[in-house]
């Protein structure tokens, strides 16, 4: 076996302050790359997580809507003309909108999302229910929340009652694990208690979730629909959840100042370990130099140094992936919850590995430029 | 019959430029043979370290050729002459220059690593080297445990490892005292006794006399003067001391 790594390994074990420094540069670069992408990553799930849930072959909503959370409200017609499209077999209204939650015991009031479609019918229903059921929906003023938000909406358990603009609401169904990636609250309900609550006018709606039949051709009826929608836009659901996406990531400038933190994390690691390596590769300039005296090749000295990064690399990466892990853990249940996924741990061990590889570039111009004559001096 | 070694034909070195130009050698001719124990005394900033460096491909002479086996290193770009060296050049230098995380042995087989040699039988050839040295029973210690003497012919075992034609030191013994003095030089006379190798070294020191086939004198760049044979070999007896 080559001794480049025996030597690689010595170098920076032999200088343990130098390494620690090196190895706190990753860590501390790895785990902010991590907690930004991860947020991002549930970020951009949690956006499009009611899009997900539907149960929609395509999605009739108001020209030049933005975001799930933002549209305007279609006149009603679009549902009829949807459905006198050979193969529609549904279209199924949904309206949703914000609106101020008022506790049983009275105090501040708290905004809430509200999301409502007809209880009987399977288009954007609450899931993950664990007390009361869908049907259950359908009584008067009943309303479904996520147990997690009891206690912002001062519930203490199914059954209480509340206010949403000043209208009465009763918990009938509860979720588990339905959160918001704003801080309000997702309230479910029947589509008429909805528009009741939002002041939609009947027939009108945000959106209409449409279906087609199992043997239906569907992209022909999705283009039938477009040319008979004036006001409207015919989504698939992909093209939604990408709209949804651009708009909370980008155009709010949410994701982006994720992706520029992860960044900047990067380039604090790059700088801290070529740093260290550069100092690190100074310190050993005679034994480079003696190995160049001795007839090694440079490729041979970009090895020994490269290993070195390599090393550093995973060393760093290592404990990183400790600290994501517990990090993971202690967020599953925040709001915000950090995603690991293998994809992701996979991605950050090359970046890891890359960024340490840069970092070496200050070492490498050091040593391909010694001369081997270095030795002679004393 | 000797086999040439190193032939250094019409050698200029010239360093610096401007007012701090320098003709550090002028118009070298010099042949190593194998089998020979060379000597090259001189004063100190007479072209020493610059006719070393010059034979051991270091450094390029301004004008002249140096060639080693038969081949000329003229034109060679840095990668080609260290190719050069570490097929055909071992090094001792004045400090030992020993990788201070490497054992010993690992420090000699790191001589055989660059020629991209890794095999198993890189070790036994390690080992080898470091019998010839005296130093087995060191193989698995580190320079810090070892004495300058002992670093020195760890040095030396590396220097003859990859059969090296040439082995060029660099005031081996200035920084030692007698005794390890006397062993490194005991060693390097050795080795030297192999006709497929030729010992060139650069030394101040005038105990080492005794053990030379051949001292070349240098001053001002230039060889002044060059003694071989009988008269050298009559000292040979004499004590190693200071």
């Amino acid at each position: 076996m080559t001794l480049i790594l025996t030597l690689a390994s010595r170098n920076l074990f032999h200088d343990r302050v130098r390494l620690v420094a090196t190895v706190v540069g990753i860590v501390f670069s790895i785990v902010l790359v991590t907690v930004q992408l991860g947020v991002f990553l549930s970020f951009e799930r949690m956006v499009t997580t009611m899009i997900d849930h539907a149960q929609a072959d395509f999605w009739i909503v108001p020209a030049e809507t933005k975001s799930f959370e933002g549209s305007s409200l279609l006149a009603g017609r679009e549902r009829l003309q949807a459905l006198s499209v050979n193969g529609v077999t549904a279209a199924i209204p949904v309206v949703v909108g914000y609106a101020s939650w008022r506790k049983p015991n009275g105090g501040a009031s708290t905004p809430v999302f509200v999301v409502g479609t007809p209880e009987a019918t399977a288009g954007l229903q609450p899931w993950n229910l664990v007390e009361g059921s869908l049907r259950d929906l359908g009584v008067p003023d009943g309303v479904a929340i996520d147990q997690s938000y009891f206690d912002e909406l001062g519930i203490a358990q199914i059954g209480e009652r509340a206010e949403i603009d000043n209208q009465k609401a009763r918990v009938v169904a509860v979720t588990k694990g339905i959160r918001s990636f704003t801080t309000m609250p997702d309230v479910f309900t029947s589509i008429e208690r909805a528009r009741t609550y939002l002041g939609v006018p009947p027939d009108e709606a945000n959106y209409f979730i449409v279906r087609v039949a199992p043997n239906g051709d569907a992209a022909a009826v999705r283009g039938q629909l477009a040319g008979r929608l004036s006001d409207a836009e015919v989504l698939t659901p992909e093209q939604f959840r990408r709209r949804t996406r651009q708009f909370w990531l980008f155009d709010t400038g949410a994701g982006a100042a994720l992706l520029g933190s992860a960044i900047l994390g990067i380039i604090v690691g790059t700088i801290i370990v070529a740093q260290t390596l550069y100092s690190s590769t100074k310190d050993h300039l005679k034994e480079f130099a003696t190995l160049r005296a001795i007839g090694s090749s440079r490729t041979y000295i970009l090895k020994v140094i490269l290993s070195q990064a390599f090393i550093s690399a995973v060393i760093g990466f290592s404990i990183a992936a400790c600290i994501d892990l517990t990090l993971v853990k202690f967020t599953a249940d925040a709001a915000l919850s950090i995603i690991m996924t293998p994809g992701l741990t996979l991605g950050l061990f090359v970046l890891t590995v890359v960024m340490c590889a840069i970092a070496a570039i200050s070492a490498i111009r050091v040593v391909t430029r010694i001369d081997p004559v270095l030795v002679f001096a004393q | 019959m000797t086999t040439t070694m190193v032939m250094a034909t019409d050698i200029v070195k010239v360093l610096g430029e401007g007012a701090g130009r320098v003709e550090a050698l002028k118009s070298i001719n010099l042949s190593l043979a194998g089998g020979e124990l060379t000597l090259l005394m001189g004063p100190s900033g007479c072209g020493k370290t610059t006719l070393l460096s010059v034979l051991g491909c270091m450094l390029s002479p301004t004008t002249g050729t140096v060639e080693i086996r038969g081949r000329s290193t003229t034109g060679l770009d840095a990668e080609e002459l260290a190719e050069v060296r570490r097929n055909h050049v071992g090094f001792v230098f004045q400090s030992y220059h020993l990788f201070p995380t490497l054992t010993a042995a690992e420090n000699v087989r790191l001589a055989l690593d660059v020629r991209g040699d890794h095999s198993p039988l890189s070790r036994v050839k390690a080992e080898k080297a470091l019998a010839t040295v005296g130093l087995s029973h060191k193989a698995n210690a580190f320079p810090r445990g070892l004495s300058g003497g002992e670093q020195q012919r760890v040095a030396i075992a590396r220097a003859i490892v990859g059969d090296a034609s040439v082995i060029l030191a660099d005031e081996p013994t200035a920084a030692l005292d007698s005794e390890n003095g006397l062993a490194v030089m005991t060693v390097l006379a050795e080795i030297a006794k192999n006709p497929a190798r030729a010992l060139f070294i650069v030394t101040h020191d005038p105990r080492i006399i005794s053990f030379a086939d051949r001292i070349l004198r240098i001053e001002d760049g230039r060889i002044v003067s060059d003694q071989r044979g009988g008269r050298i070999g009559a000292v040979r007896s004499l004590k190693y001391a200071s």
